[in-house]
């Protein structure tokens, strides 16, 4: 009772379960008034989730959110409006057509009657604009601003209605650099003036930056709750990712040492054409596994899809088995017999309304063994599905199931089947074990382990760095598309890692 | 204690061929019954039409033939129709496709020269030409610009209409028929052969027939099928998976646009006989198709029997103008409400509705 004053928002032991998954388990939060607060995490840690049960977007199973000392139920956004909370979500909820004015009264009952007063509304707007240094032209449509501006609209939006707890959803993942700085002081002014702000996100540098106060989430539980001024980067990034290898896997030493792999100077740009690799070079070897650690959004996934075909390089060459495969289009990847475990195992990896027995040719259909001409060879592609399901344990009722009957396990097994049944020589795997239970986890371990066995060259992109520690035989570290060092995975340890990933480059690679 | 009737809804993980099909008559049903409320409002019992359409359109000899001589031009969009809305493709412009294959296939038996024999092949090739071509330019725009395929594909409906207009208005209108707006009647060797004493023009209809099946196996057991289907259903995976989209839209296009040229050239080579006003030439039968494909669930064998069924209602668009004196536009309320009662039918298909009784 003696220091709940303090605290502008009190979260007590919130549960909140998905079908399969407990995404908050037990959170407590504490967030004291009249500050920054980061809420720090890998993705599917929990964070979002979180904030939406304080938004009122999601009904906690378990647990309460106290206000000013009472317990209030936040049954909708408009409840947490009501307690003056107010959040500015990852993908902004404006309305595109409509002009920044219309956008931040919606909802409102503002004006007299069925008319609106956008004199009054608009003296307003301005008056607040002012005092925080949001400067956007009121009468200008969305759609015409830049994703910086759209930002201000948000958080005008929220000021309007009086917020005094302003939840920023990951707000700097849209932006640019400079736009970022911008944000970083108006949220400063907003502090100044009393508000309190709980700051979502995976990045390290933002947390030194902006934050008093940092609560790390970890698999839906509370890893710690640090002052920012008495912690650093490399802590925060172990606390993020995880303690100590729990288990090594039994592997044995690497044998062949053919180069099948090799990438030099590779550029490239993300969906928004910003520079997202930067001169990334590196060699993989048959028989083993490079295991790419760093915190995401650093290149990592885009360098999935260059190697794979499914993004441009603007710059550098790529080469399998000694022959350029720069910009070869994924069909042409796919064909040189290379594997590719999508991150988005459901959105990529299959076809949700076909069944099993399709998405196990998915990317082989047009081989001499599933089709001739044009026409598919039905009785090999259900020999297929029945060996694949066999070898793989695909448990479902038959190879005619609909793939989106099945369990992240049974999904991830099916891609697996498909991807690794013909040796490849080259598996580029995205979060092979991301959110499937310990079981599927195995498998997939054992899978990989078994390829690497068999003198596949394997890239291993993971968040869980206990995953990359126990497989790999080299660990990459990517931090803003640049590669900080490649360590041998006997030597490595988690702190120098934690460092890397924080932007430090291995002594002895500087220039 | 109150006890009251609650509902409780859950999504239904698959639905079954049965599930679909009783929700596909139960949509027919619910339009059946409202149209019934327009019979009312004329003054005329709903059941009194239904017994005379029912009696009009399949109990005579004549209403038969009339019902299956509409179903032909149906059939052949509706099976093209399915293949592009497999693939995500919203090609609402077989109506422009099939004035457009009309207009091939005329320009071929009017002007060709070719000898008898060669004219009706080559306006089969031609129709098909003249539809696909259409059906490519929203496919290109699309693929190349991102155009939204509904808007373009609409559009270049009115396209083909005002330009049927024009050619029947001016350099094709027909020296020897006198300020009427047609062309002059097509040679005899340009005539459709039809079922004696019916305007059943076979070969159009065997073709239907073929196409319905060739199309259903394609779909099922090629290549290109499976490309299509995956297309369809998860874009994303199709790029993972190295399919084109290009290539598949291109392919969607050219079969949907090129069925339904063949369905025009059906049209003025076996009834018309010359290129006459859209309206004349069609009545439709390119929009109706969308109902028809929807109806058959992208399932191009279910095509046969969905056309049918139109055919019959179309039918007994004539029969309610002539035996109950009511507008033949009674039909275009029937679509809408098909259509209408189709498309808000989906929701059962992905959802099962349980009734249940609380205390």
């Amino acid at each position: 009772m003696d220091n709940s004053e303090g605290y502008a928002i009190e979260l007590r032991r919130i549960v909140k379960r998905f079908p399969g998954v407990v995404a908050n388990d037990g959170i407590d939060l504490k967030v004291h008034r009249g500050e920054i607060h980061c809420l720090l995490g890998e993705n599917g840690a929990g964070k979002t989730t979180l904030m939406r049960v304080l938004y009122g977007l999601y009904r906690p199973d378990e647990g309460e959110i106290i206000l000013n000392g009472q317990p209030v139920q936040m049954t909708s956004p408009r409840a947490a409006l009501n307690h003056h909370i107010g959040m500015v979500h990852q993908h902004f909820r404006l309305v595109p057509t409509l002009s920044v004015e219309e956008n931040i009264v919606l909802g409102l009952d503002e004006g007299t009657g069925p008319f609106m007063n956008f004199r009054k509304t608009r003296e307003k707007i301005s008056a607040i604009a002012d005092d925080y240094g949001l400067s956007v032209d009121l009468q200008t449509k969305v759609w015409q601003l830049a994703v910086g501006q759209q930002q201000r609209v948000e958080i005008l939006k929220a000021l309007y209605r009086k917020v005094d707890i302003l939840i920023m959803d990951e707000p700097t993942s849209v932006l640019t650099p400079q736009e970022v700085d911008q944000l970083f002081t108006t949220l400063r002014t907003l502090v100044d003036d009393g508000l309190t702000i709980i700051f979502i996100t995976h990045k390290l540098e933002e947390v030194m930056q902006v934050s008093n106060r940092v609560t790390v989430l970890r698999k839906g539980k509370v890893v710690a709750t640090l002052l920012t001024a008495e912690t650093d980067k490399p802590t925060l990034a172990r606390l993020m990712v995880g303690r100590e290898v729990v288990f090594r896997l039994k592997k044995s030493p690497m044998e062949q040492r053919e180069k099948l792999l090799e990438v030099n100077d590779l550029h490239a740009l993300n969906d928004r054409g910003l520079p997202v690799l930067r001169g990334v070079s590196f060699d993989l070897f048959g028989g083993e596994i490079l295991g790419v650690a760093g915190v995401s959004g650093n290149g990592q996934s885009e360098l999935a899809e260059v190697l794979t075909g499914l993004r441009k390089s603007t710059k550098g060459r790529v080469f399998l088995a000694k022959k350029e495969v720069t910009n070869c289009s994924a069909r042409e990847i796919t064909d040189l017999n290379v594997a590719h475990i999508p991150a988005e195992r459901i959105r990529m990896g299959i076809v949700p309304a076909l069944s099993i027995r399709e998405n196990l040719i998915l990317k082989k259909y047009r081989r001499p063994s599933f089709s001739r001409r044009e026409f598919l060879n039905n009785k090999e592609v259900e020999e297929n599905a029945q060996r694949a399901m066999s070898d793989y344990q695909i448990a479902a009722p038959s190879y005619e199931t609909p793939a989106k009957l099945l369990s992240g396990g049974n999904i991830q097994r099916v891609i697996l089947a498909r991807e690794l049944s013909e040796n490849p020589s080259l598996i580029v795997a995205v979060h092979p074990t991301y959110g499937l239970d310990i079981g599927a986890t195995e498998q997939v371990r054992q899978v990989l382990l078994a390829q690497r066995e068999r003198g596949a060259a394997t890239l291993l992109i993971s968040e869980d760095l206990e995953e990359i520690m126990t497989l790999s035989d080299r660990i990459m570290v990517l931090f803003n598309g640049e590669v900080m060092g490649i360590l041998d995975a006997e030597s490595a340890d988690i702190e120098k890692i934690g460092l890397m990933m924080s932007g430090t480059r291995r002594k002895g690679e500087e220039l | 204690m109150k006890s009251r009737v609650g509902f409780k809804v859950e999504r239904r993980p698959i639905a079954s061929g049965r599930v679909v099909l009783f929700v596909s008559l139960l949509a027919i049903l619910a339009a059946f019954v409202v149209a019934g409320i327009f019979f009312q409002i004329y003054g005329v019992s709903a059941i009194r039409a239904y017994q005379l359409i029912l009696r009009g359109s399949l109990g005579s000899r004549f209403g038969l033939t009339e019902t299956v001589r509409r179903a032909i031009p149906l059939l052949l969009c509706g099976v093209g129709l399915t293949i592009a809305f497999r693939a995500l493709f919203w090609n609402i412009g077989a109506e422009g496709q099939l004035l457009m294959g009309a207009v091939a296939a005329a320009g071929i038996a009017l002007f060709s020269g070719l000898p008898g024999p060669l004219l009706l092949p080559a306006m089969f090739i031609g129709g098909f030409i003249g539809g696909a071509a259409w059906g490519l330019i929203p496919a290109i725009l699309k693929v190349m610009l991102g155009l939204n395929d509904v808007i373009t594909t609409l559009m270049m409906n009115y396209i083909a209409i005002y330009f049927v207009e024009w050619l029947i208005h001016g350099p094709w209108k027909g020296p020897s028929v006198r300020g009427f707006a047609y062309t002059d009647t097509f040679p005899r060797a340009a005539w459709l052969p039809t079922i004696y004493g019916t305007r059943i023009h076979w070969p159009t209809l065997v073709l239907g027939l073929v196409l319905a099946v060739v199309m259903y196996i394609m779909v099922t057991r090629t290549r290109s099928g499976f490309e299509i289907r995956v297309i369809g259903e998860n874009p994303d995976a199709a790029r993972f998976a190295g399919i084109s989209q290009l290539k598949t839209t291109l392919i969607v296009m050219l079969i949907s646009g090129g069925f339904a040229g063949l369905a025009g050239m059906g049209e003025i080579a076996g009834i018309h006989l010359r290129l006459l006003g859209p309206t004349h030439i069609s009545m439709g039968y390119g929009y109706t198709a969308i109902i028809v494909a929807w109806l058959a669930r992208r399932n191009p064998l279910a095509v046969i029997v969905t056309s049918l069924l139109f055919g019959v209602i179309m039918t007994g668009g004539d029969v309610i103008k002539v035996s109950l004196g009511l507008p033949f536009q009674l039909i275009n309320v029937f679509n809408g409400l098909i259509l209408f009662f189709l498309i808000g039918s989906e929701i059962l298909l992905r959802y099962r509705i349980s009734f249940l009784l609380r205390r």
